[in-house]
């Protein structure tokens, strides 16, 4: 029998992303910006669902839409219909909600394309389609417990495309990656950030060795996202090792305990009774506007990532990296323009820049550090003022307070120690202190880098290496000198 | 004649439950029924023969009516001051779960 | 004195900027004249004196200082409680928007306003605009001003009730499946539904949006074509709204029928019909032809299916319309501390809606469910198709498609409310035009039992001057009746 462990697991995606670059809703001129708002300020008749009141298409949305669509190799359709998804839910001001789905098999504005990953991986994309966003709901408590639900409406009516993949991801990682690179890609075209909170969600359906198809709802990251897959499948392997059988249900992930929950088992089967939207017209889309739309794309990720390399000479990791996130990207073009060694200049973007942004939760453009920090910073060690070990320490604060490399290094006398008579000082303490490993050092290479890493230890890690070395040498080779006289 | 129902009282219960409308063990009887005569009276179109015909959704003929993507300022206390109950500027709405 | 209000609007218009008449002192006849009638009949729901007065003042005003005032200036317009008018509660006659007042204005409202119209209050309707008898209000009945033990038609029958009992000068309705010509045809009235797309319906509260149009009601077909005129119009908040670029309809206000050919098909004239009212149609289509019109018996088979095709989509679009209405937002709200939303939802929705709305949710909810769609939503779109393509190809050969606009006489109240489909059946001659988004009108043409008849004339799209004409022109040429108000 198999293991569980090996059984294969099968992902499928429904990204909602936000077409962040849009002034209004998609519906109605209310301002799309509602992120720093008090609730219900950005909400008009329209999107409130009042009565009488009509919707009217965002031209602005539909050509993103589109252009979303190309970039993911996508069929655009010539001829689209919005319809009405109708279900009843506290954040939905109509209880419908107004999409381009069609379960009678009707046309969304595009369909049949695909990502292909870093590593050459293909996952297809089904459709994707326009849609406007629900209201928030927060809770006194957990979504459990609280006696009330209080909505927000400021998000009802917000533009998203919803991105819908074949189950074509076989781990969590999988799909993480999947999502990076559809973020990176609607970066790329400017029309979605996905750096705003809660600007890409998605749900995610899960089945383990072609089993029951388990959906995960409310995932509102991409870092959730893993998250989420990764609990959902240790939940699943964990029934089927006890032999239980695996119910289709809906899930909910609950952010706060990193949990999935059954919020129901359903009293009664949903059914959409999807119809066309009597309130708006059919969307004409011409060969000719999408013919006009390809060749006005602009770099997607995969040329952006082969330009860098081929422009900057770095290595195809440090590319795809950069290229996944186009704010990083961006910064490291915009630094390799005034340094002289971007592959260099690359790994310290990717290697500790990335980690520290992850450690701290942030996204790039959130912090305070500028190119010209990062090139200060670059020549600094370059003319050994201060070590590589030292500017990670200089490269964090950057990022904290925008300060230069040269003000940081002064504020906190970080510069190396190049004096070397205070390192002879030094040397001949630890040495007197150290006389086991001073015999050994006599005999071992080793040895010796024990005592330049006690050299540094004593200098906090201000003294420079290779002066530490040539200190710690010479006053060997005299030990040796005096012994053997 | 034997009328046939056309829908059963679980239907009227499934199709209340969907339409968020509460119904009596009675109400239900009673729609049942009159949902079966009137439902009886829409089959007649079973007697038109509409192979090939595509749907009117639309009378109008035009396409693509869209606005510019340009935000217009709302007044932020005109829609508040009808909402039944509030929580400071939320909507209140009952429990979730 | 009461002379005054019945006189058409133009005529009234007239008197108004020559300060033979001050609006205040017409507008506070119409609340005079409110205040006599108004228990027996029931035309309003709200009414608006305060604000009226206010409005004729300041028509007034403009008039002495001799600055320009609009083509419907103090005139007193009542509208149908569906439509959306900012700061004055619009219920649709149901508990469930009993307290609900708009912040904004329907587009027509708006117009209506810009010419100074005077918006005397709010009609009576059946709830959301479902019925035909205007007997499914939540506020009771409206009574037909030529007889008060029957019904005014409906839904706009508040609408049509207070023009023909003299409350007020002009009304406008919403016309479904017929709910303008219907009412018009029992009150001695005319109702004109326009094209489909001709006027805005931003601030309708929509019942069946695919279907439906504001509509005027009123007294003689010169005041429906001055009316329809304001209200007319693209609008960009209602994409459905066409920039039609049309001519004044006022200016089709001529004798004119001469070589006009009309269609009459046989299928309005079928089992059902009231022979009383089949004959005084037929005398009216008599009289044009004398006039100089020539009419042809035709058969268009697609009529027979269209009843059921038309209510299939209304309460299909209804269904999803009317979901909105939970107690969240705005209206009625039950106190549900303790239930949860769901539970919360369907109490409210039960205790707010009245029967008929509630059976119309459930049908619609029916025909767009899976497993049923196609046979029936998705089948009476197709039909709907048919129809439109019949209608066009009849167009072909004729002006004009005539036929009563009521299979019957005015009935009375409570004899169609055990039957709902008894109810649906008063539809049959009216729901065609709503299908096919061609513009139809009502005109008076006699009467039979000391009871009004209507007739009903269709048009091609956008060819209401057509139907203007041959109204007009039968309007004219006609006896006056006999008919008497009873109040």
């Amino acid at each position: 029998m198999q293991e569980v462990a090996d059984l294969k697991v099968r992902i499928g995606l429904e990204v909602h992303c936000q077409l962040t670059s849009l002034k209004s809703k998609l519906f109605c001129g209310c301002s799309a910006d509602y992120r720093q708002s008090e609730p219900n300020t950005h909400i008009c008749p329209v999107c409130m669902g009042l009565p009488g009141t009509l919707p009217v298409v965002n031209r602005r949305a539909v050509e993103d839409a589109v252009l979303a669509a190309l970039a993911l190799n996508m069929e655009v359709s010539s001829r689209t219909l919005f319809y009405r998804k109708n279900y009843f839910y506290p954040d939905m001001p109509k209880n419908f909600q107004i999409s381009q789905y069609d379960r009678a098999g009707g046309i969304p504005i595009a369909k049949n394309g695909y990502i292909k990953l870093d590593g050459g991986k293909i996952v297809r994309i089904t459709r994707l389609q326009l849609e406007e966003d629900p209201g928030k709901l927060s809770y006194e408590g957990t979504i459990e417990t609280s006696r009330v639900a209080l909505v927000d409406y400021n998000r009802a009516g917000v533009a998203l495309i919803e991105i819908v993949t074949e189950p074509d991801m076989n781990s969590p990682r999988e799909a993480r990656v999947f999502l990076q690179k559809l973020r990176s890609i609607l970066e790329h075209l400017g029309i979605s950030s996905g750096e705003l909170e809660g600007s890409m969600r998605c749900d995610a359906n899960i089945s383990i060795e072609s089993g029951t198809r388990v959906e995960i709802k409310n995932i509102s990251s991409f870092k959730e996202a893993e998250r989420a897959l990764n609990f959902e499948i240790t939940r699943q392997r964990n029934l089927l090792r006890k032999g239980m059988r695996i119910g289709r249900e809906t899930r909910h992930w609950d952010e706060t305990r990193r949990i999935t929950i059954s919020l129901r088992v359903k009293e009664e089967e949903e059914d959409y009774r999807y119809f066309p939207e009597p309130d708006l017209v059919p969307i004409v889309i011409t060969s000719e506007q999408i013919e006009n739309r390809k060749s006005a794309m602009p770099e997607l990720p995969d040329r952006h990532k082969e330009r860098l390399m081929a422009q900057y000479g770095i290595p195809l990791q440090n590319a795809e990296v950069l290229t996944e996130n186009k704010a990083l990207a961006e910064f490291f073009e915009e630094c390799a323009r005034k340094y002289n060694r971007p592959d260099l200049l690359s790994n310290w973007l990717v290697g500790d820049l990335l980690s520290y942004l992850y450690e701290m939760g942030l996204e790039l453009r959130e912090t305070k550090i500028t190119p010209e920090n990062v090139i200060s910073m670059l020549k600094l060690i370059d003319c050994g003022t201060i070590s590589g070990k030292i500017a990670k320490d200089v490269l964090k604060e950057m990022l904290l307070t925008g300060k230069s490399a040269e003000e940081i290094v002064e504020e906190k006398s970080m510069k190396r120690i190049a004096d070397e008579e205070y390192l002879k000082q030094l040397t001949e303490k630890i040495f007197a202190s150290n006389p086991g490993a001073v015999r050994d050092a006599l005999r071992m290479e080793k040895a010796v880098r024990f005592l330049v890493g006690q050299l540094m230890k004593e200098t906090c890690g201000k003294a420079d290496p290779q002066l530490a070395n040539i200190v710690i040498k010479e006053r060997l080779k005299r030990l040796r000198d005096e012994e053997s006289r | 004649m034997v009328r046939e129902k056309q829908v059963t009282r679980e239907q009227v219960r499934h199709l209340a439950w969907l339409s968020r409308i509460r119904i009596s063990k009675a109400e239900e009887r009673k729609y049942a029924e009159e949902m079966s005569e009137i439902l009886r009276y829409f089959r007649k179109l079973d007697d038109i023969d509409t192979t090939g015909i595509p749907p009117t959704y639309h009378v109008v003929e035009v396409v693509n009516v869209m606005r510019d993507d340009e935000p217009q300022p709302n007044p932020p206390n005109q829609l508040l001051g009808i909402v039944p109950a509030r929580k400071g500027r939320f909507v209140k709405a009952p429990r979730i779960v | 004195m009461s002379d005054l209000l019945e006189l058409p609007a133009s005529r009234l218009i007239s008197k108004i900027r020559a300060q033979e008449v001050s609006a205040e002192e017409y507008i506070s006849k119409c609340y005079e004249r409110i205040e006599k009638v108004e228990k027996r009949i029931h035309a309003f729901i709200t009414l608006t004196e305060k604000m009226a007065l206010e409005k004729a003042r300041e028509v007034d005003a403009k008039i002495r200082s001799n600055r320009s005032v609009g083509s419907l200036a103090g005139i007193a317009v009542a509208v149908k409680d569906n439509i959306c008018t900012l700061g004055v509660r619009t219920t649709c006659a149901s508990k469930m928007l009993e307290s609900f007042t708009p912040p904004y204005d329907a587009t027509v409202v708006e117009r209506l306003k810009s010419q100074d119209a005077v918006i005397i209050g709010k009609t009576n309707m059946d709830e959301f605009a479902m019925g035909s008898s205007t007997e499914h209000s939540r506020f009771g009945p409206t009574r037909n001003p030529y007889d008060l033990s029957r019904v005014p038609g409906g839904s706009s029958g508040g609408s049509a009730a207070a023009v023909a009992s003299l409350e007020a000068t002009l009304a406008l309705g919403s016309d479904t499946g017929g709910s303008v010509r219907c009412p018009a045809s029992f009150c001695n009235l005319v109702g004109l539904k326009p094209t489909y797309g001709l006027v805005s319906r931003y601030g309708l509260i929509a019942y069946a949006n695919s279907l439906e149009q504001i509509s005027p009601i009123t007294k003689c077909v010169a005041d429906a074509a001055l009316l329809t005129d304001v209200i007319a119009g693209h609008d960009n908040r209602d994409s459905t709204s066409i920039d039609a670029g049309r001519s004044s309809l006022s200016r089709h206000l001529v004798e004119n029928v001469a070589g006009m050919r009309i269609g009459v098909p046989q299928e309005f004239f079928g089992r059902g019909t009231d022979r009383d009212v089949s004959k005084v149609v037929w005398k009216a289509i008599t009289k044009l032809e004398e006039l100089g019109a020539s009419h042809t018996e035709i058969k268009l088979e697609c009529l027979d299916y269209a009843l059921a095709s038309y209510y299939i989509i209304a309460t299909s679009e209804a269904s999803s319309n009317l979901a909105r209405y939970d107690g969240l937002r705005y209206g009625f709200r039950l106190e549900d501390d303790g239930y949860d939303w769901s539970t919360a939802f369907s109490r409210n929705r039960r205790s707010g809606f009245g029967a008929e709305v509630k059976r119309r949710i459930m049908l619609g909810t029916f025909a767009l469910s899976a497993g049923y769609y196609d046979e029936y939503y998705l089948k009476a779109q197709r039909v709907r198709t048919l129809i439109r393509q019949e209608l066009e190809k009849a167009f072909k050969s004729f002006e004009l498609l005539a036929a009563p606009t009521m299979p019957i006489l005015p009935f009375r109240l409570k004899e169609k409310l055990r039957d709902p489909l008894e109810m649906y059946m008063c539809d049959v001659d009216t729901v065609v035009a709503n299908l096919a988004g061609i513009p139809a009108i009502s005109v008076p043409c006699g009467s039979s039992r000391g009871l009004p008849v209507g007739i009903q004339f269709m048009a091609p799209v956008f060819r209401e001057d057509l139907l203007i004409r041959a109204a007009y022109t039968l309007e004219q040429n006609l006896v006056q009746t006999s008919l008497k108000l009873k109040i």
